[in-house]
């Protein structure tokens, strides 16, 4: 499982990277899904959002998750592109699968790397 | 009679292994006080008495292959059913079968529904169909939560032509009661002369979806092309509700812009049955799969390379997206999917082609006949399908008591709907229809008082 | 190339090729509508009767159904669909009736349908009854609207929350998100029970509800009923039952006495209308006594009453505050309600109640004989159907595994993977009407293949291998998304 460790991290499995703004889901939240098969961002550029809220929809073959903002603030850009190749949430989560940014907001309740590695490896039965 | 092949000696040796003594004890759980009730209900009839019970009780019915001669139609239809769709039906491997969870033996109903999406894709022109939803009315209320779920609420007023079947508006005011959504066009004051366009001046930014009907509920012919792209310049999402068999022949709604085309496909080889099941069918553009309700049937490979079917999009509805699905449906019509593709594939291109034919040459017989009686009359000049509205000299619910007291089903009074219609009849006319039973239904009316 | 086991109709069509025809037009012909209202071109199949038959008949076989054999889907009652039934529904005065004839011409309709709902009452202990639901899910959703409207009726607006148990069927939330209500999941406690202090918890005045499943999904029949319907009620709030699971209760106890408020019928589950591949279905809803107004319209009533020497007159009503029309026309009439008519008036009350019990014993004597080699996380007397986890230790066997290896051994695999509060979760639901010799080879079956988990783990994994098609690429289905097909490319030179 990779998490970088200059990204903070929600119980509900998004990233957030507090220096670009940028959101999207986690490698272990791609994994638990598997194939990804639809991503719907449901916030647009410009629209104030609240920590906590739903910023997306994604389904997979076989599951279907809501995706929260990790940070409280003005969305500044969202990846257009990703609902057209929504598999690449499963192959590059940190990277071209970022979500939205999030611009001069505060995070909300999130942990750092070595906390959600250990939240995660909790959650294995 | 019971279907329970156990016997009192199997029964006894599986309550041991069980560990109980009676069949009373496995129900200890349930409260002593309401256990066993007694229930009134009649003494149990064996198979012969029942099949002797149901046919008196159909019998006491004035149907319309034996005692009428039917001009009723008004949204649902009285066709030749060709005998193969029966059989086929009645094959217990398709009936019998559940919901294709199982695809690697369930590819008899996942190949059947993956070809009644094609048939109904290549009907209306549109990109996607689903696997069917329970009939044309609630197919129609489905397009209101697709259209809900694309603008994520964000939009909330439906605009529906008055002239869309009076039961599928009815349907949507009872789907939509929680979701918060105005609609407006929906009443039953209906201007005649007002051509589609008209609905324009109810569409607005807020407007999600346009409904129309193709034919009209009264079953008048409009190109809706200039509607649609009108509403399309208001950022609104148009659905239309189509009689498949008119779309025979008539040009399909993908060609006018239609974002979704719904309908009852009744007509396509499944009974009358005193109003269902039927079978409502779901099309649409492929950029709205995703907020489409119900099953879904996409083309795939086994692990052995074989071309296969599976259920496919499940993410999208209840089972796994629970709350947040565009609807709670579950069970599409299986079987009646299935009807409508045995029906037109054994009609076949050429047979289709007939039927829409004789539909439309019989009803413009019968409405150029009708409309020479004394004080009767066609009430618009638009080019119609397979059914009209015919003026009457006094009520229609009263020309219809007649012609009922002379063996004729009559049309459909319109003023049950439209209180200023209450002297229209809206006629349906099919292949079923003899030229002598149209002469028949002119020349009583001829010598009506 | 994907090998090509049976071509589509679209693919065995050929130009010209002609089956069922019309009949010549007997009326003087008139011109068609202007050509550009007209449509240029018709591309569906031309295939010879032969054709079609042939081509369904071998897609027939690719089906495995109830006429095949066991077929012990969790909470689906998959019973014996008796053949007589196929017989009464299509008789030609329920075919050949139009849903909107006038009343007086269709009586034996009218008198079937008032009898069934009066039936239906009898048997759930309700005080009115609609037939008019197209499926249980469709049921349900008319159930919450009932919920909604009586509320409102009653000025109460606060109330926009439905408890619902962890162990549902999805259609429940689905339904109640419908009405833009939020779910309170409420747990079960390790008795498969709903928890009781989790409940009280939930329970105030923002509470639209209750949608509980009893027998519930794990099917356990809740051993604190009254108590759950009590604190519901005590609320506010109203309690739904889901009839998916009342194959386990005919005759054995009626939900409307227990204290509910809504339940829907699957006549498709209980009263042996066939599944028909999917459906169609038919969800009846019985209210009690405080929602008989709010049920949808037009209910089967009297309008005339009869005496000694004339029936009454039957015919439709509106009830006052009706939630309105739930689908056009009556109902499922001809594929549900005549089945289901049929099927209970050949039960009787006895037949009824032995329906339920001998469902219950077969549930019952599965467990008992699969109990040493599955663990069954909720143990102890089930209803109808039971739950028990496809996985053993030491193994990467899922379920998955053991339901697809039951294929090679000729049964149609348990529902998996749910409830979801069970892992690897194999819910089996034998019905009635199977006999004990199936019901002893089904768990030979299953207790040979936890036996093969061990000794041949890849045999079970790469399962099944005896069936006419392998495991599919659901993937591929979902990322390509063919969703139809076409007339090929050539088609008008095929020759």
């Amino acid at each position: 499982m990779n998490t970088p460790s200059n990204l903070k991290y929600t119980k509900s499995d998004e990233w957030f990277d507090p220096s670009t703004g940028a959101v999207g889901i986690t490698d272990y939240a791609q994994g638990q899904l598997s194939d990804i098969v639809f991503v719907e961002l449901l916030v647009d550029e410009g629209e104030e959002v609240t920590a906590g809220k739903a910023i997306a929809s994604v389904e997979s073959v076989k599951a279907s998750a809501e995706i929260y903002a990790p940070a409280a603030g003005k969305v500044s850009a969202v990846n257009k592109g990703l609902s057209d190749k929504p598999e690449i949430l499963n192959s590059d989560p940190f990277g071209e699968g970022w979500m939205i940014k999030i611009e001069g907001g505060s995070a909300g309740d999130v942990m750092d790397a070595a906390a959600y590695v250990t939240y995660c490896e909790g959650r294995a039965h | 009679m019971t279907y329970i092949p156990i016997s009192p000696k199997e029964r006894d040796a599986m309550l041991k292994t069980v560990g109980v003594k009676s069949l009373d004890d496995l129900f200890e759980a349930i409260p002593a006080k309401h256990r066993f009730p007694k229930l009134d209900l009649p003494p149990a009839l064996t198979e012969m008495e029942a099949a002797a019970h149901l046919a008196d009780m159909a019998s006491s019915n004035e149907n319309v292959r034996e005692h009428l001669i039917s001009f009723l139609g008004a949204g649902a239809y009285h066709h030749y059913v060709p005998s193969v769709v029966d059989h086929m039906l009645r094959r217990g491997e398709f009936f019998t079968a559940y919901t294709p969870y199982q695809p690697e033996i369930s590819q008899g109903t996942l190949q059947a529904i993956f070809e009644y999406q094609s048939l109904m894709t290549n009907l209306t022109g549109m990109e996607v169909s689903n696997a069917s939803h329970y009939d044309g009315a609630t197919a129609t209320a489905e397009a209101v939560n697709l259209a809900f779920a694309q603008f994520r609420g964000k939009r909330k007023k439906v605009v529906m032509s008055p002239t869309v079947h009076p039961q599928y508006r009815e349907v949507i005011r009872t789907y939509s009661q929680g979701m918060g959504i105005e609609e407006a066009g929906d009443n039953s004051n209906v201007d005649l002369e007002a051509g589609p366009e008209s609905l324009m001046a109810l569409v607005d930014e807020q407007t999600m979806l346009v409904v129309v009907q193709y034919p009209d509920f009264f079953g008048r012919i409009y190109d809706y092309t200039k509607l649609i792209d009108d509403a399309h310049a208001k950022g609104a999402l148009v659905c239309i509700v189509a009689n498949p068999t008119a779309l025979l022949m008539l040009k399909t709604p993908a060609s006018m812009g239609a974002d979704i085309v719904v309908g009852e496909a009744q007509p396509f080889g499944i009974p009358l049955w005193y109003g269902g099941p039927y079978l409502g069918f779901f099309t649409t553009k492929k950029s709205y799969v995703h907020k489409m309700a119900g099953r879904l049937i996409g083309e795939t490979v086994d692990a052995r390379g074989q071309r296969s079917y599976v259920l496919t999009l499940t993410a999208r509805e209840q089972h796994i997206k629970r709350e947040r699905a565009t609807s709670n449906i579950c069970t599409n019509q299986g079987l009646l999917a299935l009807c409508a593709s045995v029906y037109m594939s054994t009609l076949g291109k050429t047979g289709l082609q007939q039927v829409a034919n004789l539909c439309y040459q019989k009803a413009h017989y019968a409405a150029s006949e009708l409309s020479k009686i004394d004080g009767f009359g066609l009430c618009f000049s638009e080019p119609f399908f397979h059914e009209f509205v015919l003026c009457c000299p006094k009520p229609a619910s009263e020309v219809n008591q007649y012609l009922l007291d002379n063996g004729i089903l009559g049309g459909y009074d319109l003023g049950k709907d439209y209180p200023s219609l209450a002297n229209y009849l809206l006629v349906a006319v099919t292949e079923m229809n003899s030229k002598d039973e149209i002469d028949t239904l002119v020349e009583i009316l001829k010598e009506m008082e | 190339m994907a090998t090509i086991v049976e071509p589509t109709i679209f693919e065995l069509s050929s130009p010209g090729r002609l089956g069922v025809t019309m009949p010549a037009s007997d009326v003087p012909e008139v011109a068609l509508p202007p050509k550009d209202l007209l449509r240029s071109e018709l591309p569906l199949p031309e295939l010879a009767e032969v054709d079609v038959v042939r081509h369904y008949t071998k897609l027939s076989k690719f089906n495995y159904s109830v006429d095949d054999g066991f077929y012990p889907l969790g909470s689906c009652t998959m019973k014996y669909n008796p053949k007589i039934n196929e017989d009464t529904c299509r008789l030609p005065g329920y075919l050949f009736t139009h849903p909107l004839q006038p009343v007086e011409t269709v009586q034996g309709n009218l008198a079937l349908m008032f009898e069934l709902q009066d039936w239906l009452k009898e048997i759930s202990g309700f005080a009115g009854v609609t037939l008019q639901p197209a499926a249980g899910a469709h049921g349900e959703f008319t159930g919450v609207l009932m919920m909604a409207a009586y509320h409102k009726l009653r000025g109460d607006t606060k109330r926009t929350k439905m408890l619902i148990p962890d162990a549902a069927h999805g259609t429940n939330p689905a339904s109640v998100g419908m009405l833009g209500y939020s779910v309170v999941t409420i747990p079960s406690d390790s008795r498969g029970n709903v928890d009781l202090k989790a409940l009280e918890a939930a329970c105030d005045g923002t509470v639209v509800g209750m949608m509980l499943t009893n027998p519930n999904t794990l099917g356990m029949f809740d051993e604190n009923i009254e108590k759950v319907i009590a604190l519901v009620h005590k609320c506010g709030g109203l309690m739904y039952g889901d009839g998916a699971n009342l194959n386990a209760l005919l005759g054995i106890v009626r939900p409307g006495d227990l204290g509910f408020d809504v339940m829907h019928f699957n006549l498709h589950k209980t009263f042996s209308v066939p599944h028909g591949g999917g459906g169609p279905g038919s969800g009846p809803v019985g209210v009690s006594q405080h929602l008989v107004d709010f049920l949808p319209s037009p209910l089967v009533g009297i309008i005339e009453e009869g005496d000694d020497d004339t029936a009454p007159l039957y015919g439709f009503i509106s009830p006052k505050n009706s939630i309105g029309r739930m689908k056009a026309f009556h109902g499922h009439f001809g594929g549900g309600l005549v089945r289901a008519y049929t099927y209970i008036a050949m039960h009787g009350p006895d037949g009824l109640k032995a329906i339920s019990q001998y469902a219950v014993l077969n549930a019952n004597y599965l467990q008992a004989r699969l109990r040493d080699t599955y663990h069954i996380p909720y143990d102890r007397i089930c209803m109808h159907e039971f739950v028990m986890e496809g996985q053993f230790a030491g193994s990467d066997i899922r379920a998955l595994d053991i339901a697809k290896r039951l294929m090679d051994y000729k049964f149609h695999p348990p529902t998996n993977y749910f409830p979801l509060i069970v892992h690897e979760a194999l819910m089996i639901e034998p019905t009635e009407t199977e006999n004990k010799d199936t019901l002893d080879r089904f768990a030979d079956a299953l207790i040979k293949i936890a036996e093969e988990a061990k000794t041949q783990p890849d045999l079970v994994k790469n399962a099944p291998s005896t069936t006419p098609f392998g495991r599919m690429d659901e993937v591929k289905a979902a990322r390509e998304l063919v969703l139809c097909c076409w007339l090929p490319e050539n088609y008008e030179e095929m020759v």
